[in-house]
């Protein structure tokens, strides 16, 4: 058996009666950049929740590290390994930034939190100069920065992303993207769920295009990016 | 004006305070974590009343002699049984429910509220309840006619309530588990993904809100001696009225109205009239959920989306 960092094997799920993903299959390797590009609705986000068992599977499997993780209690998962940067950034609103960073360190215990909430100072200095202010007054690139740093902070071995760049001004959406680089040159693997097809092909070592819960099409990023059909669904067909 | 009613009544109505806010503290982090009002909070205070009680007489049994040491252990005692009632309430009342309608878990904790009362009509009888009193000594300025007295109990009540208050600040404030409770609280699906298992931290609430409320139970028996199934009843929805005055979900806003309901129902009963001191602890009620439904220091958060 090939080991995959992170495996998913024909998995299904639903809200309700609403099938919302149809035997999804993927992987990510070690070290790997893979992201996930898909329309609205296309079942992006229900993909990365599925992950973290709510709403769970209710066909196939979720392995990661060679363990199946498809029936662990959503708390459990993230001490195997695995940290979400959810849509919407879900930051604390009345904690302070520090707080926040430090709610991060729940899977690895207290143990490193002052060297690490150090590194994340250095990665958004942003975050060091608003260290003890309320996290819901940050702006709305900030607060994914913090949502990133926080990520970070449980030392995960793979970080997925969904959509960091959504409703942030081109300038920032720079920096989140450089920023990736740089997680990723620590050698953390990433998932990264985008609608910003460009930016996101271009980093990512390969891609999945997930059509109405299917994944329809994969490859590496060079050749997703030269795909006519997703230049013409997700590049606005230049 | 009366000076010496006017001392006389702050004294009492900061006791009496001291003691709304204890159990406020449960209604408001309850509220706080999952929503809902636990409407078997006032009869898991009227248990730790007989826990008291019962502890009391079994260490006078035993021949124990020394009051503080008596008063230490059927504190603790109290505090940790009761502790186990609120733990079972919500396991009982409330997890089982939870994704149902939010009429569904109010339904059971009456009905668990009914049935505390009930079982202890039943296991200790309906007669009014009593202890000796195990305290005396009273401090009093002025001269025989005019003055302000507080008994040692009173000074006992505002100390360990203050005490109490300041301690559970700090663990809400300061400790992994406080910031634990106030992530479950702020986000319960983000909780649950960064690794905290928020049904844990739901019951450990359930079980801080009813310890609290033991410390109430437990002063307040030392200080009127006396007691039956029901009181929980008035007195939980005083501490209610507390709660929602300083606003519900509030830690400080539940010690601050518990202890502006008790100056104002003191100064009532001392200025106005006693026998509508409750009519006037409910119009309190009524008048804040009409002008302020977020209480004095209830908030809606400031959130960017
Ligand atoms: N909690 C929910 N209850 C019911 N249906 C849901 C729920 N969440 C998502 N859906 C439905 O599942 C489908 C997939 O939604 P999902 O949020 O996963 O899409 P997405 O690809 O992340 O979209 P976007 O790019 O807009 O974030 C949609 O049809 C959506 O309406
Ligand atoms: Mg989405």
């Amino acid at each position: 058996m090939s080991e995959h960092l992170l495996e998913v094997r024909g998995i299904d799920a639903y809200y309700g009666p609403i099938q919302a993903l149809r035997e999804v299959s993927l992987h990510v390797d070690k070290g790997e950049i893979v992201t996930l590009i898909g329309a609205n609705g296309a079942g992006k986000t229900t993909l990365l929740n599925t992950l973290f068992g709510n709403p769970r599977a209710l066909v196939g499997h979720i392995l990661f590290r060679g363990e199946e993780i498809t029936r662990l209690p959503t708390y459990q998962i993230a001490k195997r390994g695995l940290a979400l940067v959810p849509e919407g950034r879900h930051i604390f609103p009345g904690m302070t930034v520090e707080e926040n960073l430090v709610m991060g360190t729940i899977p690895v215990g207290m143990e490193h939190a002052d060297e690490d909430r150090q590194a994340m100072f250095e990665l958004f200095p942003r975050l060091e100069e608003r260290r003890d202010q309320r996290a819901g007054t940050l702006s709305g690139g900030e607060q994914q920065m913090l949502a990133i740093a926080r990520a970070l902070m449980a030392r995960p071995e793979m970080i997925l992303l969904d959509e960091p760049s959504l409703g942030l001004a081109p300038l920032v959406v720079k920096r989140i993207f450089e920023v990736l680089r740089e997680i990723a040159g620590l050698g953390k693997t990433i998932f990264l769920v985008e609608q910003n097809a460009n930016h996101a092909l271009k980093l990512a070592d390969r891609g999945y295009v997930l059509v109405n819960g299917v994944i329809e099409l994969q490859g590496s990023g060079k050749e997703l990016l030269g795909n006519p059909q997703v230049r013409q669904a997700y590049l606005g067909g230049h | 004006m009366d000076w010496h009613i006017l001392g006389q009544q702050l004294v009492n109505g900061l006791t009496l305070g001291s003691i709304y806010g204890l159990i406020a503290i449960g209604y408001t982090m309850v509220y706080g974590i999952i929503g809902m009002i636990n409407f078997a909070h006032g009869d898991v205070y009227m248990i730790s009343a007989y826990l008291t009680a019962i502890s009391l007489a079994v260490l006078s049994a035993f021949g124990v002699e020394s009051v503080p040491f008596a008063i230490v252990v059927t504190l603790g005692l109290t505090m940790f049984i009761t502790g186990v009632y609120g733990w079972s309430i919500e396991r009982v009342a409330y997890r089982p429910l939870r994704g149902s309608t939010r009429l569904a878990p109010l339904i059971s904790a009456i009905g668990i509220s009914l049935l505390l009362q009930n079982y202890v009509q039943v296991a200790q009888g309906a007669r009014n309840q009593g202890i000796p009193s195990l305290i005396d000594g009273v401090f009093r300025v002025g001269n025989d006619k005019d003055f302000v007295q507080m008994t040692h109990v009173q000074l006992l009540i505002v100390i360990a309530s203050f005490g109490a208050m300041a301690g559970l600040t700090w663990l809400i404030q300061r400790t992994s588990l406080g910031r634990q409770c106030r992530a479950t609280q702020q986000d319960r699906h983000m909780a649950e993904i960064l690794g905290i298992n928020t049904d844990r931290i739901i019951s450990t609430v359930f079980v801080i809100g009813a310890a609290m409320a033991a410390i109430a139970g437990t002063l307040v028996t030392l200080n009127y001696g006396s007691f039956d199934f029901f009181v929980g009843f008035v007195t939980g929805i005083k501490a209610f009225t507390a709660a929602v005055l300083g606003g519900i979900g509030s830690l400080p806003g539940a010690m601050l109205g518990g202890i502006l309901l008790g100056l104002f129902e003191s100064l009532f009963s001392g200025f106005v009239n006693t026998d509508y001191k409750d009519v006037f602890s409910f119009s309190v009620l009524v008048l804040v959920l009409i002008f302020r439904p977020s209480g004095l220091l209830g908030r809606p958060e400031v959130e960017k989306v």
